[in-house]
């Protein structure tokens, strides 16, 4: 099964009269990890948001796990995007306000897997994430930026999820800590198997994915307004 | 989401606080007001019961019930014995009760009347008097007391006590000629009655016959044994047959040797009521005014947080959340500050009415109880909920509609 099928996606701004996305094609194999490179601006966040199902595209599909997300209503949407869709951005990862184990709980508490969530389990994840399990009970804008980001992985991962999107996760760290993330990043893909969507603008990340994707190479929305001039 | 709410509040607890404060004091004006309202009527309607007329000198039918049931302002003039004992005399009247007012003690009115007021006068349903302790004057010079004069004075039977002339708590002309002795103490009735001295119409006189006292050579056993009653401030009639009241209030009102007025309690207490509630309905508006304002300053506070909360909404939904999250979210932090506020508010008037209850209870008579219970006092804090939850919709509904699509980004 592919984690991630996109077929003729096309989106437009409400307003705006030509399309910011046409891509034709784009998949990822489910367990699979894809380098999508595009520069700040070019679409990225807005293709992400097609993904996880907060925007809604005008035409074309979106398949992920096999599912089509515009045959979903906007609830069974949110429900999906909790279950299997795990998401990490470049800041502002966590509720600031919450405990860390708080943020862990909200995640879990949307996906209907309060049961499921217990303390151990949170801070062996947070263990695992070489944070200390002291952090559990600070509040999240008591972090470091590092921290917080390796918080993010441990939210983005409590469900279990399939896909895990990321979208420059790491342009808010230094050298050493962007370094330690992506090991740690990739180090949960090979512990879950989850597929991963890492866009990014930076190049050198993109050794260490199975396939490297150029969103100017697969957007064609600016080619199609040209032709209509 | 409670506990998202919560810390949310906590985290900007700066203008949260202030919002609460400002909820907490019209929520506690609107309680207030309400409180004041619902106590005054029932201690109102409690005062009297069963008294068909209400007898004295030519006044408005107000001012007559005031200072003969609730002892509060003076008569314009007294009533001639003579006309009470005639119009006592007549044929439709049942019983009759005469009082004469004027003097006090430490601030309490002093009223002389006879047996007849513990036989006949009755008061909420229609409960007759009852003595915690002791018996009825039986001599000029003793005097029964409310409970509540006996308690704030700390009396008990048998104790010799000054009655001086007016009606001031610092009288000069305060003889002790006349030392009174409390011969009784009436359970608390929650009525003026609780805070009035009662003494023999004799006993009256013999006040006022203090004032001359030096200057006749009489002893005071002389003086007392040729005391005669010849005013009474007014009577409390009660009618064989209530029909017969209009008869005997033109009767009376025409009575030919002196001008009188006679009014019916229940009539003279809905004026009353009315020139009161003209008042409370005016507060009633305003106290409604200014927690609609405090409801705005919510809805305001929400609404500016907004702003400043785009990205934390963005990520409710990154995570899982519907718009209708982020839609309950803001009114469940609305409500949770309008609860907090309704507690503190009610605590702030249980407050209030502790401390200030003695002394509206000796300046305007008004007996409240501290902590307001009645369905009213619920129906506006409930109202006020909703009225919360209906103002944060604006707020609400705009994060809603801005949730709806979220571009997940980074910046």
């Amino acid at each position: 099964m592919q984690a991630i099928n996109i077929h003729n996606l096309q989106f437009t701004w409400p307003g705006a009269d030509t399309p910011l996305l046409h891509v034709s094609e784009l998949t990822v194999e489910a367990g699979e990890a894809v380098f999508l490179k595009g520069a700040s601006g070019s679409g990225k966040s807005t293709l992400l948001s097609l993904l996880a199902g907060t925007l809604v595209a005008g035409a074309g599909t979106i398949e992920v796990l096999g599912t089509s997300l515009h045959t979903m209503s906007s609830r069974q949407r949110d429900r999906f995007r909790a279950e299997h869709i795990g998401i990490v951005f470049q800041q502002f990862n966590l509720i600031p306000f919450l405990t860390v184990l708080g943020n862990l709980r909200l995640a879990a508490r949307f996906a209907k897997r309060t049961q499921e969530f217990s303390e151990d389990r949170a801070v062996n994840l947070l263990e695992s994430l070489n944070l200390d399990s002291s952090l559990r009970n600070r509040r999240a804008d008591q972090l470091s930026v590092g921290q917080q980001q390796r918080v993010a992985i441990a939210r983005a991962i409590i469900n279990e999820p399939e896909v895990l999107l990321a979208d420059e996760p790491t342009s808010a760290l230094d050298a050493d800590a962007k370094e330690q993330f992506m090991e740690l990043l990739l180090s949960i893909r090979e512990m879950t198997g989850c597929a991963m969507l890492f866009a990014s603008h930076d190049d050198a990340l993109s050794a260490a994915f199975d396939r490297k994707v150029s969103l100017a190479q697969i957007n064609t929305a600016q080619l199609v307004s040209a032709s209509h001039v | 989401m409670f506990e998202v709410a919560f810390s949310s509040l906590l985290s900007r607890r700066g203008s949260v606080a202030l919002t609460l404060a400002s909820l907490t004091i019209s929520m506690a004006i609107v309680i207030g007001v309400e409180h004041i309202r619902a106590q005054a009527e029932s201690s109102f309607v409690r005062t009297v019961s069963g008294v068909d007329l209400l007898v004295g000198a030519r006044t408005s039918q107000v001012n007559l019930l005031l200072y003969s049931v609730f002892r509060i302002g003076n008569a314009t003039n007294n009533i001639e014995w003579q006309s009470y004992e005639d119009i006592a005399a007549r044929s439709e009247v049942s019983w009759s009760i005469p009082i004469s007012l004027g003097d006090s003690h430490s601030g309490y009115r002093v009223l002389g009347t006879n047996d007849d007021y513990f036989q006949h006068y009755r008061y909420g349903g229609s409960e007759a008097l009852r003595l915690a302790e002791g018996v009825p004057f039986s001599n000029p010079l003793q005097a029964v007391l409310g409970s509540e004069v006996a308690n704030a004075l700390g009396y008990s039977v048998g104790q010799e006590i000054v009655l001086s002339h007016g009606i001031g708590n610092t009288s000069f002309v305060n003889h002790d000629e006349f030392p009174f002795t409390v011969s009784g103490i009436l359970a608390t009735t929650g009525t003026p009655v609780d805070r009035t001295v009662h003494v023999s119409l004799q006993g009256i006189e013999a006040i006022h016959l203090g004032e001359g006292s030096g200057t006749n050579g009489l002893n005071a056993s002389e003086q007392l044994a040729g005391l005669e009653v010849d005013h009474i401030t007014a009577i409390l009639l009660g009618l064989n047959s209530p029909v017969a009241a209009f008869g005997m209030q033109r009767a009376i009102n025409n009575y030919p040797n002196e001008p009188l007025s006679a009014v019916m309690p229940g009539v003279a207490l809905a004026e009353l009521w009315q020139i009161v509630g003209t008042l409370e309905n005016l507060l009633g508006v305003i106290s409604i005014l200014v927690l609609t304002a405090s409801l705005l300053g919510l809805s305001t506070m929400l609404l500016t947080s907004l702003r400043e909360r785009r990205r934390e909404l963005a990520l409710y939904r990154a995570i899982g959340a519907s718009p209708l999250f982020i839609l309950l979210l803001i009114e469940l932090e609305a409500l949770m500050i309008t609860v907090l506020a309704a507690g503190l508010a009610y605590l702030m008037v249980a407050a209030g009415f502790t401390v200030a209850g003695a002394w509206l209870s000796e300046t305007y008579a008004l007996v409240i109880e501290p902590w307001p219970s009645t369905p009213g006092i619920w129906l506006y804090i409930l109202g006020a909920m909703l009225a919360a939850v209906v103002m944060t919709l604006i707020p609400a509904s705009i994060a809603f509609k801005k949730s709806l699509a979220v571009t997940l980004q980074s910046a």
